[in-house]
Order: C-alpha cells, then structure tokens, then sequence
C-alpha cells in the first residue's frame, strides 16, 4: 500500500471554556484519534453533536474554531506535519491542497460579492490557476455538478440561487483549486430531502470524477453509508469503531454503532379515525401581509382527540403557515377552524384565554423558546400561574409533577436553560405546553435540531403522554422516518396545497402520486447501493414515460 | 434595482417631509422664546408706544400661522429676509458663512474619514494586541478631552511655541487655496481628533462582528491573508453600519462646530448663528437652524441611501 495522503496520529484537541462561576478551564474535546486517508478514498466521520467530529474534520487543515486548540499528535498530509507549519506554510495549504465545504452554504458565501469572484479566489491567489483558467474551469465544474446555466450562474449572488444549488456552488468552490483533499462537513443536512439526493449525487459523481480524497463528516449514517468507503463512528471526541462502510452498517461490532444503526425502534399502530374530530380546518386559504399570491390553497383536515396528525413537506411547502392560521397568529383569508365544537375566531385577539389553553405549541428551537434568564420553574410554572392561577407551594408540587412526567425530576427545578442538555430542553418545552392541560400541541420540527437518539427520546416521550392525557398533536415535519415512527394521520403538503391526506398506511401505500413517491424515496435508507439503486430507478421511469 | 429605487424614493419623499416638521419646530420655538425683537432692540426702558410701532413695522402683530406661511414660502425660494439688527440681506451674508464652514468640514472630513476607518481596520487586525489597544487609548482620550481645551493646547504649543500654523483662523474670499488651508491647520486637527474615536470605533465593532460570521471562516479556510480577509470579505458587509456612523460625525463637522468656530475666531455658521442669538435677531436663527436642519437631514438621508445600495439583496433581487 502506498503512503496514506493523510495520516492522522494520535490527535488530541483541546479548547477553553468559560464557565459561569469560577475560572476558565481547558477541557479536553477530542482524545487520542488516528485513521489514515489513501488518495480518492472517502472517510465518513459520523458521530452525535459534541462527538467532536467537525474539530477532526477541521484538523486536517490545521484548524481551531473559537477557542478549540490542537494540543497533540500529529497531522501528516502527504508526510508533512501541519501542526509544525509556520501560519503562511498553513496558507498555502489551505484553500489549496486541502478545501472545505461547510454545512450551510447560505451563510458560507460572502452575501456582497458574486459567485464566481468566491468560488475562483482560492485557486487565484493560491497561484494555482490563472483568473481566465479559474473561471474556465469553474464553469466545468457548475455542469458537471448538475447547475443550471453554468456559464452564467456565477455572475449572480449567492442570495439570487436557491439553498441546493448553492450547496452544490460550494462544491464547486472547494474542487476549483484541484485539491488533494475535500472536508465536506454535513454538505446536505440542511437541505430537504429531495434536495439532498442530488446533492448527494453531484457530489459523489464530482469525487469520483475529480480523484480527489475526502473526510465526510456527517450524523446521518445513511448518507454516510451512500458515499464513503470507510466510516469511523465517534462519540465524545473518542473513537468508537473504524472500519469498511460494509462492515460498520452490515455488522457492527459495539453497541452504540449498533443503536446508530438500528435507532427509530418506534413501533406506533395507527388508532382508528374518529367522526368526532378535536379539530377541524375546512378549506383554510391564507396570504402573508403585503403579498399579492396566497401561501395556502384550500386546505382541509380533521384532527381526533388524543391522536397525531403527521403535516409533511419540504422548506415552503406551507406546513408551518398552516400551524401559523391554526394558532391565529395569520389569521385565514378564508375557510373555517372549528376546535373542540365551536367556531374558533381566525384571529389571536378575538379567541379567549380557554381556548389559548387548549392549544398550545411546541417549536423547533428550544433555546429560543425560553427566556434565559429564569430557571425551569419558572418557565413551567408560567401557564399555572397564567390559565389555574396557581401560586407557591401548589405551583410548586404541580411543576415537580410536570418534570416528572418528562422524566427528569425535581432536581431541575433551579436550573437555567443555559444548564439543559438540548433533548432536556426540548423536554421543558414540552412539559411547560402540558402544564395549561391543552387538548392539542402543535408540534414544529420539534426534534428536528435533536441527535437521532435524542429525538428518539423525544418522541417516545411525546407518545406515552399521548396515551396519559389523550392529547392531539399536530406534528409539523419533514423527516418521514418521524413521521412513521407517531403519526396516526398524515398530511402531505406541497407549494400550499394538500397533495395527499388519510391514514397513515393508507398515505404510505401504493399507489403514489408522483409527488409522494418523490418524496418517500428521497429518504436514505440505511444500506449500501441505495443511492445508485434510487438513481437508476428514476431513469428508468423517466425512460419509459 | 427596483426595490433599492423604491426605497431611495421613499427615504427621500420622507426627509423632505420631516424637514417641514423641523421648520414648524424652528418657527415655534423663537415665538416662545420670552421678550421679542423690538424689546431686545430698544432695550428695558422703551415706551409702551415706541414698542408698539417697532411690532407694527416689523410685522410682528400678524398672527403665527400667517408669519410662519410667509417665512416659509420665502424660504423655500431661497429668502430668509433681511437681519433685523444690521438690516443686511441674511442669504447672502448666511451662503458666505455656510461655504466656510463647508469648507472647514470637507478638509476635517477628508483627513478623518479615511484614517478611522484605517485605524479600525488595523485594529480588528490586531485585535487585542498593542496596535488595537494603542489605537482605542489614543483615540479614546482624544475624543474625551473638551474639543476647546484641545484647541488651545494645540494653539499654545503648535502656533505660539513652534509657529508652525497660524492661532486665528481667519479666511477671506480673496485668499489662495495654500494659505486658506495654513489658516485652519489647526482647527481641522481638532475637529479630526474629535470625530476619529467615534468612527474608528464604529469600523472596529461593525468588522469584527463580521467576524464572527461562516463566511470569514471560509475565507480563513480558503487561506487568504488577514487584511484581504478584512479588506475584501469582512468590509464590504460592514458599510452600512460604520456609513451611519459617519454621516452622523460629518453632520457634527457642519452642525456642532460651533466652539471650534469661536475658538479659532474662524468666519463660520456657528459663529455667525451665536453672535445672532445673543441679540436675539430672530430672522437669522431660524434661517441658520433651517440650514443646520437641512444638513443633519440631508447627511443622514445619505447613509440611509448609501446602506441600501450596499445590500446586495436590495439591489439585485432574485
């Protein structure tokens, strides 16, 4: 075999923190890691948030975010040591021999200046190419990765182009200097998933195009399994199993890879309709103020008490403007919300306290949805004091009931949001929307922000209260796999409109229409060849229409 | 670039809106003003009967509102009437006043504006290093120290010790480029000294905000050197707020000047505007707080225009 073109020994990293009552402190963020890169091979780094695979990744361009510190080891890019590097030998390295692609590309481009002057500037002043040569070659890369017009995309800014395509500009911009080595650290999670597979394709087609090596740096393990030949699985900055991809999905040898593997162990049968509905929105149409097009087109479901209604679809699709009417925070241009057997008023100012009460809401981001400055008991004991009218000792007992109930205890009682782990914070959330007793949560993307095995908790939590308190929920995502793990009911929603609504099996059933199928065969399925077998599939049908 | 034109238009129909406002405000506020002009002109021991002429022959007996329409109309077509205490046409001793003051402002604008926002950027590049702590102490104690107390010191040592600039900044019409600038040497020091903290400052915090933004990581990422980083990816997404924050310094060159003015016995429009209060000539004051008015508005309409054609969301839209 010959020599690796990067060889990682021993890394350890390191990175002060600065905590609220005492001194600064050095803690230890990735110990003790090594793997070896052959030319155009591709290592899958996969691991929870905090598994410290993101700091590898940016290792192997010498690179510390913030206060993080390469304390040990050695990272040797053909045979040469970067940590030894004086700061410019590192320049000429970075942007050159080793590129990056980061997760967003929306916030990675510079808003100010066009396409093209950022994806060619690297290999321009790196002296790799020539500005006329640089852009020649951009262009090549824009059609290969799929772009539309690739001779003038690069004249727009990244704001004019849309969040896939500018993940694939990224792309580009990291492949423009012809690099011995691309980080691509979660180039598709921000993505939706229909997006996300050519993306995914673009990129690994550009891999194999280009020869170049690649350190794939993503928590979803199925789409690691679609583009790498090795995975590495990390947890807490240590290493916990490195081996071929084949081997890490098809037999994993230690327990926490086999959860990664197997999580979305819900099983959840769908409940019988009811002809009783705890909600029902007929015909809902809404526009945003100051536009001239409706967002919602006609929207119609029914909700039973103490079941899941599944609203799916993409970044746009108008699930979250419908939770948005719902709540009447957009109040409906037109149709009708009947909840719990009377007329609700379309907009927030004319509902009453009671009705605010039994329909609470849930959100995707947990630590935004607190105010970080009181403590849990505060944030739960907030609706009892608001809808019960609870005070001291009462409130009290009834908040420790609460944080029972989202199993974590009275111990949390005087802790700041700041002091949660993110699945606890989502549990506060969750029980501060149980404590005004509603009869429907409005779930949004509430474990979209959450590490697989979090939000599994998350969801097994949300169902058991399901089952104590017959509470609705009308559960905001896009990721399908939730979407099988709770729902009783699913909407599929598209450009504002209600594609495909019913049961849930009767929804993941044969036959689809066409939007569905796109959208069910987008998810990743944990398995190798998956990606080729969609792809080839999908010519296919387009072959035979 | 219709929605930045739009909005232009609308920044534009609103300054000339609130400028209306403000000469309401002008003219209101010298009517309430205790004592009028034919008191201040006769002094405390006129008769009923020769204050009661003077009222009649200046027009002072009209009602407010009919003044203020007549005032304003004149105005608008560029006369403020005459002084009522030298009796000399206000516009044309006013337009001289205003050109040196212009003038004095553009020179402190011309050296200032370019060195803050140097200094600021040497200070993000060496951030929390002795060029970034000497840049803010500096500065910082400039900007402190009373602008008079500076003047003198430096009129003191620079002027009566060194000789190198002259300590009385008077200008005339008829002087050379060369010498007109000699003569306010010193002021605009001051007046540079002063405005340099806020807006290096500004530059310093609006840059490193960028800073912290993905998009510099990249550009770290892509191996670039700091000050391209700084210069050509972090800058050009920080104007808006340092434009602000120089549009407002330059209003102060205009506006605020007024003890420079008179330290340095310098032919400007504050000091034009003092002299008049103090004799309470109040044609003159609502003349120059219209001026005054029309600068602050109109420097300030600039940044609003300069910060929304350097988005370039606004000006490309999709």
């Amino acid at each position: 075999m010959s020599a690796p073109l990067l060889h990682v020994k021993d890394l350890q990293i390191g990175a002060t923190i600065y905590p609220t009552d005492g001194p600064p402190k050095q803690i230890e963020i990735v110990k003790s890691v090594s793997f070896t890169l052959q030319k155009g091979k591709v290592l899958g780094l996969i691991g929870e948030s905090g598994a410290g695979k993101s700091t590898i990744g940016l290792s192997a361009m010498a690179y510390g975010r913030g206060g993080v510190e390469i304390t040990g080891g050695q990272v040797l890019l053909d045979g040469q040591d970067l940590l030894q590097k004086s700061p410019r030998g590192l320049r000429s390295v970075r942007g050159a021999q080793v590129t990056y692609v980061a997760q967003s590309a929306a916030a990675s481009f510079n808003p100010a200046r066009k396409i093209m002057d950022q994806v060619t500037e690297a290999a321009i002043l790196q002296g790799k190419f020539t500005p006329a040569e640089a852009r020649a070659r951009a262009v090549r890369l824009f059609e290969k990765l799929g772009l539309p017009d690739p001779q003038n995309i690069g004249n727009r800014y990244p704001h004019q182009v849309s969040g896939g395509q500018l993940q694939r500009c990224m792309t580009a911009l990291a492949l423009c200097p012809e690099p011995d080595l691309v980080i691509f650290d979660e180039p598709t999670t921000a993505l939706d998933v229909t997006t996300q597979i050519d993306v995914l394709v673009a990129i690994k087609a550009a891999i194999a195009d280009t020869g170049v090596a690649a350190l794939y740096i993503t928590h979803d393990l199925a789409v690691v399994a679609q583009v790498s030949d090795d995975i590495m699985v990390l947890r807490m900055g240590e290493m916990v199993e490195y081996g071929p991809t084949d081997q890490i999905i098809n037999n994993p040898q230690q327990d926490y890879t086999r959860a990664l593997v197997s999580v979305r162990s819900i099983a959840h049968d769908e409940k019988p309709p009811s002809d009783d509905p705890i909600l029902r929105m007929e015909n809902i149409t809404a526009r945003y103020k100051g536009t001239q097009f409706d967002v919602l087109h006609d929207v119609s479901v029914d909700i039973a008490p103490g079941q899941t209604l599944a609203v799916v679809g993409e970044s746009g699709s108008g699930k979250s403007t419908l939770a948005r009417v719902l709540t009447g925070l957009l109040p409906a241009r037109g149709g009708q919300i009947t909840f719990d057997g009377e007329t609700l008023s379309p907009d927030l100012a004319g509902r009453s306290r009671e009705n605010l009460r039994e329909l609470q809401m849930i959100y995707q981001m947990a630590d935004v949805a607190m105010n970080p400055r009181q403590t849990v008991e505060t944030i739960i004991g907030r609706p009892l004091e608001f809808y019960f009218g609870l005070r001291g000792r009462a409130k009290r007992d009834r908040v420790v009931e609460l944080l029972d109930q989202i199993e974590m205890g009275s111990g949390f009682l005087d802790r700041y949001p700041a002091e949660l782990s993110g699945g606890q914070k989502q549990r506060v959330c969750i029980a501060r929307a149980l404590a005004a007793k509603p009869k429907l949560i409005i779930c949004d993307e509430v474990t979209s922000a959450l590490d697989p095995l979090v939000a599994d908790g998350i969801l097994k939590l949300l169902l058991d209260l399901q089952a104590r308190e017959n509470v609705a929920y009308m559960f905001i995502t896009h990721d399908l796999a939730t979407v099988r793990a709770i729902a009783d009911s699913i909407a599929v929603m598209y450009q504002g409109r209600l594609i495909r609504y019913g049961g849930k099996t009767q929804v993941l059933s044969p036959p689809f229409d066409d939007y569905t199928d796109l959208l069910l065969s987008s998810v990743p399925e944990m398995r190798l060849g998956w990606l080729e077998d969609v792809i080839a599939n999908r010519r296919m049908e387009s072959a035979g229409n | 670039m219709g929605i930045a034109l739009k909005l232009v238009a609308q920044r534009i129909a609103l300054s000339l809106l609130l400028l209306f406002l403000v000469s309401g405000l002008i003219f209101a506020g010298t009517q309430i003003l205790p004592g009028d002009v034919a008191q201040s002109i006769l002094g405390q021991s006129a008769t009923p009967e020769a204050l009661a002429n003077l009222r009649r022959d200046l027009g002072l007996n009209e009602p407010a509102l009919q003044r203020y329409i007549s005032w304003l109309g004149n105005a608008m077509q560029g006369d403020f009437g005459t002084a009522l205490t030298n009796g000399q046409d206000i516009i044309s001793s006013l337009s001289g006043r205003l050109k040196n003051t212009l003038f004095l402002a553009f020179w402190a604008a011309l050296i200032s504006v370019p060195l803050a926002i140097f200094l600021g950027l040497v200070a993000v590049r060496y951030r929390e290093r002795w060029p970034d702590k000497l840049i803010s102490a500096v500065t910082l104690t400039s900007i402190s120290i009373p602008e008079f107390l500076i003047g003198y010191v430096l009129m003191y040592f620079v002027g009566v010790k060194l000789g190198w600039a002259p300590t009385v900044s008077t200008v005339y019409a008829d002087m050379s480029l060369g010498a007109k600038l000699q003569a306010i040497a010193l002021p605009v020091t001051v007046l540079t000294l002063v405005v340099l903290a806020h807006m290096m400052r500004m530059t310093r915090a609006a840059i490193l905000n960028v800073m912290q933004s993905a998009y510099v990581e990249t550009a770290e990422l892509k191996g670039l050197s700091m000050f391209r980083i700084i210069w050509r990816h972090a800058f050009p997404n920080a104007i808006a707020p340092v434009v602000n924050v120089v549009m407002l310094n330059l209003a102060y060159l205009v506006v605020g000047v007024v003890v420079v003015e008179v330290v340095f016995v310098y032919p400007g429009m504050g000091q034009y505007l003092v002299d008049h209060v103090s004799k309470r000539d109040v044609p003159v004051v609502q003349a120059c707080g219209l001026v005054f008015a029309a600068v602050y508005i109109g420097l300030n309409i600039a940044a609003d225009v300069i910060s929304i054609l350097s988005n370039p969301r606004l000006r490309h839209p999709k």
